[in-house]
């Protein structure tokens, strides 16, 4: 019995653990292109999940999943050429604010268009009780569903920035940008690229685990925090080791339910964030020598 | 020189007087209940516009520090003690005038504590979180101080929201009026709207004299130097860290005695003054009123608040300040007054020179 239930709130973990992967890889993309830590990134997947339950009222589910994926890549490429793209040299606390501020308009017009009604999709296989037994272990389906899609969502990318001219040139952005810009690769368009890229991947997550952990208008805020939690439990700008600490937290968090009561559970990822700020800000895989170099 | 700087106070009283004649004369003496409430939510403004725009360091979870000496107050003047009146520890409190037995709604009677006292551990409660918080903290910079500070406003609000000591969702409510000298209190009854309208903004001048002081002092200068080059501020012998921190603890504190107030003022206190949307409010009435310019951030202050207040912005309201935030920090990082303002003084004392040289 034990056992069971201790495999049921790992499981649970691993869901959360693969939303709060993907919400830490787009800090990074954006981070590694940019320097910017984009405050307004859990919007996206609000806004993913949000467009997908729109468009599924009179499109066929994976049509409706591309579709959301899409409007919310174009908001993304829109927010960077709008806000960002035509500053000079701004500054940390310049950004900061305006991301900020960015993540509170699409919040209101979200509130706006959707009202405070909480959303979800259908069930991708299967409805609400179906479930997969493994053993004594029972999972439903979607648990697969977003396990899956999230880690072809990091293979993808992983293949993206190895493999790909453009993937390439984005990694030389992140290694210096006036090197990068020298060299004839246009930086600009990289940091729309990273933008829409970053806004693609939070809204096909926001599509995936809508049916469990349902959409709601304001859900981008907290998400924004864990995910930033897992980029720093990462090391910033390290993608493949937010992947590893989206697991940690999720499971820390699910298990946390043993020992604290459920309204407190927000409050562990950001014990853990303050936690590792003040005692190791690069991060458990980071290097400590790097991350002095680098500008924050 | 130095008494220049005290004739903006004197025009500030001059004006609140004068605002008081016109709703008196216009009836519409209902407008000193937002404009009292957002003298009080100045109090924050200013104290996080000395550290944004005079320290350099970014606070997202001042709503925290409203919140903790609002509750603090709140929970204190609410509690009963009444069945411990027995116990030595209750009995002494209460001989020394630290609690206090009043009547509740409904004719029983309550014991607690006196809000003059609930104000000072509010306060010290709030000095003691923001030195154990800001030791850390203020080590951070950019992205992290940032998010550190938003973290510890997220905490705060899911404390608040998720005790049912604090009221949860519904706050704390049937908060006592707090007596101040000759039968003068802060309470929302409306016989005492005026006085109320003229403690508040006596609270605010007191503190913006404070504030002037301190920015034309040796603090004032070495806070400006840490703003603009931390580090060769400490090469120069400026102490940053200990600077930052006392910083960050004076207006810990000045949004912890607004939340005390502002709380007996309105009766209670719900979990939307501990969200972080009022944090960025604060933090976005800063930017508009030109980060470093502690006049511009008061005066800012006051017109959003009111109109936020008056509900101008109906449903918009959140988004009209989010609006705010980016437009200001897209073509006028320097906030709107102060930047153009400065400008016309200087160009206005460039012509007058110029023709008295002739």
């Amino acid at each position: 019995m034990f056992l069971e239930l201790f495999f049921q709130y790992l499981v649970a973990g691993l869901t959360y653990g693969t939303i709060y992967a993907i919400v830490g890889i787009g800090f990074n993309i954006i981070y590694n292109t940019t320097g910017i830590i984009n405050f307004a990134q859990g919007e996206f997947v609000m806004l993913g999940g949000m467009t997908a339950v729109t468009l599924s009222g009179f499109l066929p589910l994976p049509l409706a999943i591309a579709g959301a994926v899409l409007i919310t890549m174009v908001v993304g490429g829109l927010i960077e050429m709008v806000f960002i793209r035509w500053l000079v040299k701004p500054s940390v606390l310049r950004m900061i604010i305006i991301t900020i501020g960015i993540s509170i308009l699409i919040r209101e017009g979200a509130l706006a268009l959707w009202g405070e009604s909480v959303r979800s999709l259908p069930y991708f296989t299967g409805n609400e009780i179906s479930a997969i037994s493994v053993g004594n272990v029972r999972l439903s389906p979607q648990v697969l569903w977003s396990i899956g899609v999230c880690s072809i969502i990091v293979v993808f990318l992983n293949l993206f920035f190895k493999h790909t001219m453009a993937g390439r040139e984005m990694r030389a952005c992140a290694a210096n940008r006036d090197a990068a810009a020298l060299c004839g690769i246009p930086t600009k368009n990289m940091i729309t690229l990273s933008f829409v890229l970053s806004a693609g991947i939070g809204a096909l997550a926001g599509c995936v685990v809508s049916p469990i952990t349902y959409t709601q208008y304001n859900i981008g805020a907290g998400l924004a925090i864990k995910g930033f939690t897992v980029a720093i439990l990462g090391g910033l700008g390290n993608s493949m080791a937010a992947v590893a600490a989206g697991f940690i937290l999720g499971i820390l968090e699910s298990f946390s339910i043993w020992v604290l009561p459920t309204a407190y559970k927000d409050a562990i990822s950001i014990a853990i964030l303050l936690a590792m700020l003040f005692i190791r800000p690069s991060g458990l895989f980071g290097n400590k020598e790097a991350m002095r170099l680098k500008d924050f | 020189m130095r008494t220049s700087r005290y004739i903006p106070v004197l025009a500030l009283f001059g004006v609140v007087v004068l605002v008081q004649l016109l709703t008196l004369t216009g009836g519409k003496a209902f407008f000193l209940t937002q404009l009292t409430m957002s003298a009080y939510y100045s109090l924050i403004v200013i104290g996080l516009c000395l550290l944004m725009g005079f320290a350099g360091q970014i606070s997202l979870g001042h709503a925290g520090f409203f919140a903790i000496g609002g509750y603090t107050s709140a929970v204190l003047t609410t509690l009963n003690l009444s069945a411990y009146k027995e116990t030595t520890l209750v009995a002494l409190l209460a001989k020394t005038g630290i609690l206090t037995s009043r009547q509740d709604l409904y004719g029983g009677s309550l014991l607690s504590v006196h809000p003059w006292a609930a104000c000072g551990i509010a306060v010290l409660l709030a000095l003691v979180v923001a030195w154990a918080i800001g030791i850390p903290v203020l080590k951070l910079k950019g992205h992290y101080l940032a998010m550190a500070t938003l973290g510890f406003g997220t905490i705060i609000y899911s404390i608040v929201l998720g005790t049912q000591r604090f009221g949860a969702a519904d706050g704390i409510s049937s908060v006592p009026s707090f007596p101040l000298l000759f039968g003068v209190s802060v309470s929302g009854d409306s016989s005492q709207r005026v006085l109320n309208y003229y403690f508040a903004w006596l609270l605010v001048a007191l503190a913006m004299t404070m504030l002037l002081n301190l920015i034309h002092s040796r603090v004032g200068r070495a806070l400006r130097s840490i703003h603009g080059a931390e580090d060769a501020a400490g090469a120069m012998g400026v102490d940053t860290a200990r600077y930052k921190l006392s910083t960050f603890m004076l207006s810990a504190v000045l949004a912890a005695v607004a939340g005390v107030f502002l709380t007996h003022y309105n009766g209670g206190i719900g979990p939307s003054e501990a969200s972080i949307m009022k944090s960025v409010r604060y933090v976005a009435i800063v930017a508009v009123g030109g980060m470093a310019s502690i006049w511009g951030t008061l005066i800012m202050s006051v017109v959003l608040n009111f109109l936020s207040l008056r509900g101008y912005f109906g449903s918009f309201d959140d988004a009209v300040f989010g609006g705010i935030l980016i437009l200001i920090m897209l073509f006028a990082p320097d906030g709107i007054i102060g930047a153009d303002l400065r400008a016309l003084v200087k160009k206005l004392a460039r012509k007058k020179n110029s023709v008295d040289n002739r």
